[in-house]
């Protein structure tokens, strides 16, 4: 399986942000008998400003989802998530806040 | 002539990989550790305090070791980052999330458990570190995928 598209919400809850991101990507083990390929870097931006940065490892689960709470926000605000993996391969979303 | 060709491709192909490697730093060592202690001490946390103000949501028992949910947030104030290590698995590192002015110290995942493991979670506050751990019964590894 080859990395492929990702899927994003972002909603207004409790006055802080919640972001829901799920990439597909096969995220191989090295006990999988497979070639070891997996998301290594995630990072999430609110109107173009850096607020998570992750380091990941292959122990995360195959097409990866994560939830992220950003503080405050607004309707509107425009929510950036990226990955890069350990063969140089990349993908992005952006959505704004509902 | 083809040879020399192919190589001056992949070493052009070299100078573009460089820049965004650099840009995206991956903790190689401490990734790579074998044991949760090794991979703290390579982060700079070798005997982190236990605290009750990290909170971990996390079935007790997983059928399914191949993905297992997992709900982090931290109440200590100032909280920085958050380290998630599995006990068990050949390379406990599984993840570190560094949260920025604006950011709530939350995270939900999902990871893959070999076998019933503690899952160590490790918060950054204040250039201090505090842990909190739960036990987490696999039934069927997750390592295979």
């Amino acid at each position: 399986m080859a990395a492929g598209p990702m899927k994003m919400r972002a909603t207004m809850a409790g006055g802080n942000t919640d972001v829901r991101v799920l990439m597909t990507h096969p995220m191989t083990t090295a006990q999988s008998g497979q070639p070891l390929h997996f998301i290594q870097n995630v990072v999430v931006k609110q109107n173009g400003r850096t607020v998570i940065e992750a380091e990941i490892s292959q122990a995360v689960s195959r097409n990866p989802v994560f939830s992220f709470r950003l503080k405050g926000g607004a309707k509107g605000d425009k929510i950036e998530v990226s990955w890069l993996d350990n063969k140089g391969e990349s993908n992005k979303i952006e959505t704004a806040v509902a | 002539m083809i040879n020399t060709r192919r190589s001056f491709i992949a070493a052009l192909g070299v100078l573009f990989l460089k820049p965004f490697a650099a840009l995206a730093a991956w903790n190689e060592q401490a990734f790579g550790a074998k044991s949760a202690a090794e991979a703290l001490k390579t982060l700079g946390a070798p005997s982190p305090a236990s605290s009750k103000d990290i909170l971990i949501e996390a079935p007790q028992i997983a059928e399914n070791g191949a993905v297992v949910p997992i709900e982090i947030s931290s109440n200590i104030p100032g909280t920085t980052a958050i380290a998630v290590l599995i006990e068990k698995n050949p390379f406990p590192l599984a993840g570190k999330f560094e949260f920025k002015e604006g950011a709530l110290p939350f995270v939900k995942l999902n990871v893959k458990i070999g076998e019933t493991s503690d899952v160590r979670v490790v918060a950054t506050a204040g250039g201090k570190h505090f842990a909190a751990s739960t036990e987490i019964k696999v039934t069927i590894g997750g390592c295979g995928g």
